[in-house]
């Protein structure tokens, strides 16, 4: 693995590395000296065309964790939309001697693009392209969902996969980075997926993709599912007429305390999952984002934990066992 | 007086003749050795070569006057001349737009100067191609430059009165409306072709269904007011069953298609190499597929390259910041090579058809297209068929070094191109311009 850029060509042993990699990362975090040499001397850039507090500071975190210099890099507001920056930030962060360069973008591509101009000779990882991927949001959420599983199994998660799992992903498909880089880790690892959501708000075109779809979130909660993944919906999406009103919106694709009660009602092991921020009240209501089915803060911990051990994994070369010891 | 023996070569894949130009003109075809020359005559050995008239582009991107950093009316018509072309329709999208008589004229003017091929001025259909109201169609048409076709290429003509409107006006003089057909609501900013590739890459989708319906509107538009249509670059299936259900109701409508989208597929922007990006997009295998079909059965009537050059700047960024468009004069012939003659669908005369007498028919061109007989004007393309080269931007002569066939191996050849009987390109090289 020389980049992170899509899930749809992680293969399954890349996958489950990583995730063994970040169970091996959180017992470290877990740590009062939450710090390990791994990376001493290596420098990593977060590269950000796009606001991202959250995912940034996971990033930064992650590094920081195995001892890397970090370099914070936000070229928002610069010309993007001239074009050019790309290239030009490329061969600035190149003169830097960065080995890794983690990119968030509002353009689906570019850290493909990054990664295949030759502009840069860096690890290239995707923290997030346009509507494209979010591979590292996948790679935690599936983390998350392995441990779930471990707990309930009472076994530990290291090389578990997430075979004959439901996971339910309800909302804004088609805007959705996270939503397609979930539904390709989630499938390698043995999911089985359904998406939820009105017509308006699905992709022409993903017919082939390996998943369900329902516009009827009661009908597919009644199904029991292990996991259901609320999208967050973005505010632009009201004015462009793909859906009438909020207020319909949350009635028929929305968490609400109703449909909670309803999931304690039937017993059911589902979790609730959201990759944040929420827009409480819209697509999850609080009394949702705060039951005891929430795995929305183990969510944020898994994400360190999961861009420890991409970080480890891309820039400690070829090493087949990393080593991990303190020294 | 200058006189060329273009000797035992085949015209439109026909046994081989020997060709006499003078002065401009073919004074004689005849069997090898059997022709008069004059005594300084230039011989060129048009063994195992192709004579097609002259090839002529109803779709090209000169970007001259305003942009002249991606492209020039010199190195565009260059590039014409190195591709075989000996005459070339200029779309209006300069800046400023052709939208007067005097920008039209100016456009006229440097290609005249430049002398590497005809340049016919497109007319914008409305002021600034803004959709809003009519540009003065009748003083482009009765300038020096004659225009004869109006487009608002790069934008769609979408207000349906005037549409309308600009296809009743044009009758006046015989002309013709080239419709870029692409309803705006729905295309609203669009990356790709909608469908498998775009769901899969997260960029916004460009609907077959809004080439598609302004297509099928602009059809009975044509025929409630009894006009002449042209649809610029067909792209997709849907569009072709239209325009054959159009010309079997007796429609006067005929359409484009270009090389690009007889060869090359949605799949390419998986590679997020904005090289790839067009505008219409590149669609899917089924599109290619019938597109390659309906010109074998004469519903699409013409080749137009839509060359389009930009600068490296507009090029190489994101590919959602990246400008739309392709370079295609000096690799059109090749690709009808490889996508039809060498499939085995259609042979050199039909080629000549869509490259150069059809256009010159849709056009009233008089001095294009002509039969390669005694009496035609010398405007001639001498194609090697044989060899395969992978295509290399950096040695093109237009300015634009966007090729979508960078490092694909394409056949065939330019050997020649005359152009009012002057030898622009000779051996494979661009040789000298028709001084004025
Ligand atoms: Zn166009």
């Amino acid at each position: 693995m020389k980049h992170l850029l899509t899930t749809a060509d992680l293969s399954y042993a890349d996958a489950l590395s990583i995730l063994d990699t970040a169970d091996q990362m959180a017992s470290v975090s877990s740590r009062s000296v939450k710090k390990l040499p791994a990376l001493r001397g290596r420098t990593v850039v977060n590269l950000f065309f796009e606001d991202s507090t959250r995912t940034r500071i996971s990033f930064e975190t992650a590094a920081k964790r195995l001892s890397a210099d970090v370099i914070n890099f936000s070229a928002k507001g610069s010309s993007v939309s001239k074009g050019e920056s790309l290239k030009d930030t490329a061969q600035t962060l190149m003169a830097m001697s960065a080995d890794a360069v983690v990119i968030r973008h509002g353009a689906s591509g570019a850290p493909q693009q990054l990664a295949s101009s030759g502009w840069i000779d860096a690890a290239v990882v995707n923290a997030g392209d346009g509507k494209h991927e979010h591979p590292t949001q996948a790679l935690l959420d599936a983390m998350t969902l392995r441990r779930v599983r471990a707990r309930r199994e009472d076994r530990p998660s290291t090389g578990m996969d997430l075979e004959g799992m439901h996971v339910v992903i309800v909302g804004d498909v088609l805007h959705s980075r996270v939503a397609r880089s979930n539904v390709w880790l989630l499938n390698t690892l043995g999911a089985r997926v359904t998406f939820v959501a009105p017509p308006t708000l699905l992709p022409v075109g993903m017919g082939h993709w390996p998943c369900e779809v329902s516009y009827d979130l009661d009908e597919v909660l009644a199904q029991r599912p292990d996991a259901v993944m609320m999208l967050r919906l973005q505010s632009e999406r009201m004015n462009a007429a793909f859906f009438p009103s909020e207020q319909e919106y949350t009635r028929a694709w929305g968490l609400t305390p109703e449909r909670v009660a309803a999931l304690d009602a039937m017993d059911a092991p589902t979790v609730i999952m959201h990759p944040g921020p929420m827009n409480r009240g819209l697509e999850i209501s609080s009394e949702a984002a705060d039951s005891p089915r929430s795995t929305v803060l183990a969510q944020v911990a898994n994400g360190v934990s999961v861009r420890m051990a991409v970080l480890f994994l891309l820039l400690s070369g070829d090493e087949s066992t990393p080593s991990l010891s303190d020294n | 007086m200058s006189s060329f023996l273009i000797s035992t070569v085949s015209p439109e894949g026909s046994d081989p003749v020997d060709l006499l130009i003078v002065d401009g003109v073919i004074q004689a075809v005849g069997e090898p050795g059997s022709l008069e020359t004059p005594d300084d005559v230039t011989v060129v050995d048009g063994t195992g070569l192709i004579a097609l008239p002259g090839l002529v582009d109803m779709h090209t991107h000169l970007r001259q006057p305003g942009h002249e950093d991606a492209e020039t009316v010199d190195t565009g018509t260059r590039a014409a001349a190195k591709g075989g072309y000996t005459a070339v329709f200029a779309m209006a999208n300069s800046k400023p737009v052709a939208d007067t008589a005097g920008v039209v004229e100016q456009v006229w003017q440097l290609g005249q100067d430049a002398g590497w091929a005809d340049v016919h001025p497109v007319g914008a259909v409305t002021v600034g191609l803004e959709g809003q109201q009519l540009s003065e169609i009748r003083a482009m048409a009765e300038s020096r430059a004659q225009v004869r076709m109006f487009s608002d290429d790069g934008k769609c003509v979408h207000d349906p009165v005037l549409m309308r409107r600009a296809l009743e006006y044009v009758k006046s003089f015989d002309g013709l409306v080239a419709q870029h057909a692409q309803e705006p609501r729905l295309t609203e900013g669009a990356q790709m072709n909608e469908g498998v590739v775009s769901a899969e890459l997260g960029l916004t989708g460009w609907p077959a269904v809004a080439e598609e319906a302004i297509i099928a509107r602009d059809v009975l538009l044509a025929q409630h007011v009894n006009s002449r249509l042209h649809i610029c670059h067909l792209s997709t299936k849907g569009s072709v069953e239209i325009v054959r259900w159009a010309k079997e109701r007796g429609i006067n409508v005929t359409a484009e298609v270009t090389p690009h989208h007889l060869l090359l597929t949605e799949e390419l922007v998986r590679t997020f190499d904005p090289v790839y990006k067009v505008n219409p997009p590149l669609r899917t295998d089924e599109d290619v597929m019938a597109l390659r079909e309906a010109v074998v059965d004469g519903t699409i009537d013409v080749i137009g390259t839509d060359h389009a050059p930009h600068t490296i700047e507009d090029k190489e960024s994101e590919w959602s910041c990246a400008a739309m468009g392709m370079t295609g004069l000096e690799t059109a012939l090749s690709v009808v090579q490889k996508t039809l003659v060498d499939t085995g669908m259609i042979d050199w005369s039909t080629v000549a058809r869509i490259t150069s007498r059809r256009p010159s028919e849709i056009l009233r061109l008089r001095d294009q297209g002509g039969a390669l007989e005694a009496g035609a004007p010398a405007n001639i393309t001498l194609w090697n068929p044989a060899g395969e080269t992978p295509v290399n931007p950096e040695t093109h002569v237009s300015k634009g070094r966007n090729s979508p066939y960078k490092g694909m191996p394409l056949p065939g050849s330019v050997s020649a191109t005359f152009y009012r009987g002057h030898p622009v390109v000779l051996d494979g090289e661009l040789n000298s311009p028709l001084s004025s």
